[in-house]
């Protein structure tokens, strides 16, 4: 019953987004009045309809209803609750579905607070339900969720372990509402094209804000689940799939302060525009390269030919669209207003060219192997002393002219004055030189360099907040998202460049020493967990002669799935973690244990999150303050209603 | 030509040269920092030299891993045609087993043994790493049901 309540359901999304399509688009013209209420109400009705076949299948992994095939393939009844319901999203049918139910919500929102004229909101609906359209076609004919296995197996087969953490649960809805978030940017943008309005950056920025938080955070998550979860102490690997999130956030970064200048002063007019359609292009792209089995290696693609190709057509008609609708339509709008060479939109100019310099950077670092594979067969890897060589050097140079921004006017700024302003900044940041020469050892140019741009990052942020004190609250986003910037290259570079690693095998009784910790095995015991049995070492972190704290790493083996899977345990003072993984078993109860002693890595992802906090204060700024519109609002509520 | 079309043409020039430039040193990066894909079969060959860095890929052979001092281990990488025996200090990935899929990274040292800075194991029962089909797939050794 509920396999056929959720296909229903699908089936009736599918012409609710074809219904928002058709009438979106017709609503781009003035006359047009009744296809714009239709839009709206079929943006609400398709929530709703998307929202139960959601709930639909998320209710089959809950009761283990095993005659759906995607609950069968990824699900089990010993499972843990909140893993049966991650479980929804853990695999390919699954995450498709969150997908388009994200992008419902966002569909949704935008006919809901009905930002910008209404010709224009109305034609942005009309570009979500063409997207809403593809992907519910892709759903229904390649991965649909509630095919049905006859007969039903009496137990499922389980989710991948490395799944089964919180972090990982949350990781993906995150970052699905990150990369769709910036769907809505794209459609405004192709809408403004449409109908030629200006507004659509003023329209679209509470949407480009919620994504790019939702990507700070979705990033942030993944990076800390593999930083726990995979044992090796590392917190980024430029894996290609970690790639894919990372390319949408540079151009939503980028698009973030483009589409400010657009909005204050009219520069960039038709700049912002091509980064709100590249944006998207790239969530595009990553979703087709982590959901198409792409990215192991062109081939692989052979398991599922269909699903490839269909997100491949997808994409190009996307992007083919429209870059096709920016090169009509891009000419005939107003061109960007002027600005003197040294003022702040010069600055965010300069944040802009950084920016999508180092996401070409990741792009062709990330693409290359998959086109050499597909040309030659040549298999080739592009590791992370790439990235070091490029990236690294692109991205300082950016963090080094981020305090200017801020401290320039628009239209015309005063060199003098800004350097002035911030020499307190640049104070800061020979303290933070000096003291890493002087007290930190190992010393090294990148260290004390990193240092320094931290210090000169976090005082222009507190000589900003400052500056503003008793604004809005929402004055103080672009200070605290910079300072966030720094905090993560100090977390950053703690890690990379005082990182003390040992690797030893210990019986039972026997101590290790890793920096500046003694370490005691006490031996390991065996562990039942609610689906899984595990080895539990019993390490204990000694203080003198006392036993200070117990750190417990364990070794997991999970029947249902038949797989082993490594549990690192973490002590953190929150300036140092004390990073422990169990290794393999050798003879006579003795163990391989390896420890990291990582200081400063908590600030990595507090960094983040205080970048994230920093959106969420400018966020809350634009939805609190009622914006003056061109149009009067109460007709776009009235037809909201409707 | 006014002022502002000469800006103009100024910030298009600067622009072409910071592409330029940005093409170029990625390509010289991609030149640098790109690691090959290689079979025990091509280490064979002698397509290797000593010090390159490389990843090995092949199944681990069976009654291979030997324990040596310390947390060091050693065993051979075979794609059924040829093996090469690989040195490795560090902890083994929980999904290492011999008879199993495995990717190294690492390089040839004088004596021809691969020393392995990082070893990959599948990731779950269901997955082979799609370099080691195609490796075993050349040496004639792939089985369906190997997976």
């Amino acid at each position: 019953m509920t396999g056929e309540l959720g296909q229903l359901s699908l089936c009736f999304a599918l012409a609710l987004a074809l219904v928002m399509a058709a009438a979106g688009l017709m609503g781009a013209r003035p006359e047009a009045r009744l296809a714009r209420g239709a839009a709206a109400s079929s943006a609400m009705g398709l929530l709703v309809f998307v929202g139960l076949a959601f709930a639909t299948l998320t209710y089959a992994f809950v009761v283990s209803d095993f005659s759906i095939l995607a609950a069968a393939n990824n699900s089990h009844t010993l499972k843990p609750l909140v893993y049966k319901i991650s479980g929804v999203w853990g695999n390919h049918e699954g995450s498709m579905l969150l997908w388009v139910l994200v992008l419902a919500i966002y569909a949704a929102l935008v006919a809901g607070l009905q930002r910008g004229g209404e010709r224009l909101t109305s034609a942005a609906l009309g570009i979500q339900g063409l997207l809403a359209s593809a992907f519910l076609l892709f759903i229904l004919f390649t991965s649909n969720p509630f095919l049905r296995v006859d007969p039903a197996p009496f137990e499922g087969a389980g989710l991948n372990p490395l799944l089964q953490d919180p972090g990982l649960a949350m990781h993906p809805p995150m970052l699905y509402a990150g990369y769709v978030g910036l769907s809505a940017s794209f459609s405004y943008a192709a809408a403004a094209m449409m109908v030629g309005e200006e507004g659509w950056a003023r329209a679209a920025r509470p949407f480009m804000l919620i994504a790019w938080i939702a990507l700070t955070c979705g990033i942030a998550l993944g990076s800390w689940w593999a930083y726990y979860e995979l044992g090796w102490g590392g917190f980024w690997f430029w894996d290609p799939v970690e790639n894919a999130s990372l390319m949408p956030w540079l151009i939503a970064t980028a698009l973030l302060h483009s589409a400010l200048a657009t909005e204050k002063s009219g520069a960039f007019r038709t700049w912002s525009l091509l980064l709100a359609i590249a944006g998207f292009s790239l969530s595009l792209i990553g979703t087709f390269l982590v959901r198409s089995g792409v990215l192991s290696s062109v081939h692989a693609f052979a398991s599922d030919p269909t699903r490839g190709f269909f997100i491949m057509i997808l994409i190009a008609l996307a992007i083919g669209g429209a870059l096709a609708l920016f090169a009509w339509r891009a000419p005939s709008l107003q061109g960007g207003a002027a600005f003197a060479p040294v003022s702040r939109e010069s600055a965010l100019l300069l944040n802009n060219v950084f920016l999508v310099a180092a996401c070409s950077a990741v792009f062709v670092g990330t693409l290359y192997p998959l086109l050499l594979d597909a040309l030659n067969g040549t298999k080739i890897s592009v590791g992370p002393p790439y990235y070091a060589l490029i990236f690294a050097p692109i991205f300082f140079a950016l963090l080094l002219l981020v305090p200017f921004g801020p401290a320039l006017g628009w239209k015309r700024g005063d060199l003098k004055a800004a350097w002035r302003a911030l020499m307190p900044a640049l104070g800061l940041a020979a303290v933070a030189a000096v003291s890493i020469l002087a007290i930190v050892s190992p010393r090294g140019l990148a260290s004390t360099g990193a240092f320094a741009v931290a210090g000169w990052l976090i005082g222009a942020s507190i000589l900003d907040i400052r500056k503003r004190k008793g604004a809005r609250a929402s004055a103080f986003a672009a200070a605290l998202a910079h300072a966030g910037l720094g905090i993560t290259l100090m977390g950053v570079t703690g890690t990379t460049v005082w990182r003390s690693e040992a690797l030893t095998v210990v019986a039972p009784g026997q101590t290790m020493t890793v920096g500046p910790y003694t370490l005691r095995f006490d031996g390991v015991t065996r562990e039942k967990g609610p689906n899984y049995i595990a080895d539990r070492a019993h390490v204990a972190l000694m203080d003198g002669g006392k036993v200070s704290t117990t750190l417990l790493p364990e070794h997991r083996f999970y029947p249902a799935e038949g797989q082993d899977m490594n549990d690192t345990a973490i002590h953190t003072t929150g300036w140092r973690d004390l990073y422990l993984a169990l290794g393999d078993e050798r003879d006579g109860g003795r163990f391989a244990l390896r420890a990291y002693v990582s200081p400063l890595a908590p600030l990595i992802w507090l960094g983040g999150l205080v970048m994230a906090l920093g959106g969420m204060l400018s966020l809350w700024g634009r939805l609190r303050v009622r914006e003056p519109e061109k149009v009067p609002a109460a007709p776009a509520i009235a037809q909201a209603a409707e | 030509m006014n002022a502002k079309k000469k800006r103009r043409l100024a910030f298009a020039a600067a622009l072409l040269a910071a592409g330029a430039a940005l093409a170029g040193v990625i390509v010289y990066g991609l030149g640098q920092h790109t690691m090959y894909f290689r079979s025990p079969s091509d280490v064979a060959a002698k397509q290797v030299g000593e010090g390159i860095a490389f990843r090995l890929g092949g199944l681990v052979e069976k009654g291979s891993l030997r324990h040596g001092a310390g947390a060091a281990v050693s065993f051979r990488v075979t794609d059924g045609n040829s093996s090469v025996a690989c040195d490795f200090n560090g902890v083994l990935p929980a999904l290492f087993r011999e008879g199993q899929g495995v990717v190294a990274t690492g390089a040839l040292n004088g004596s021809g043994t691969f020393v392995a800075s990082e070893v990959l194991a599948k990731h779950d029962e269901k997955y082979m790493p799609p370099e080691v089909v195609q490796a075993l797939k050349k040496s004639g050794r792939w089985q369906e049901d190997a997976r």
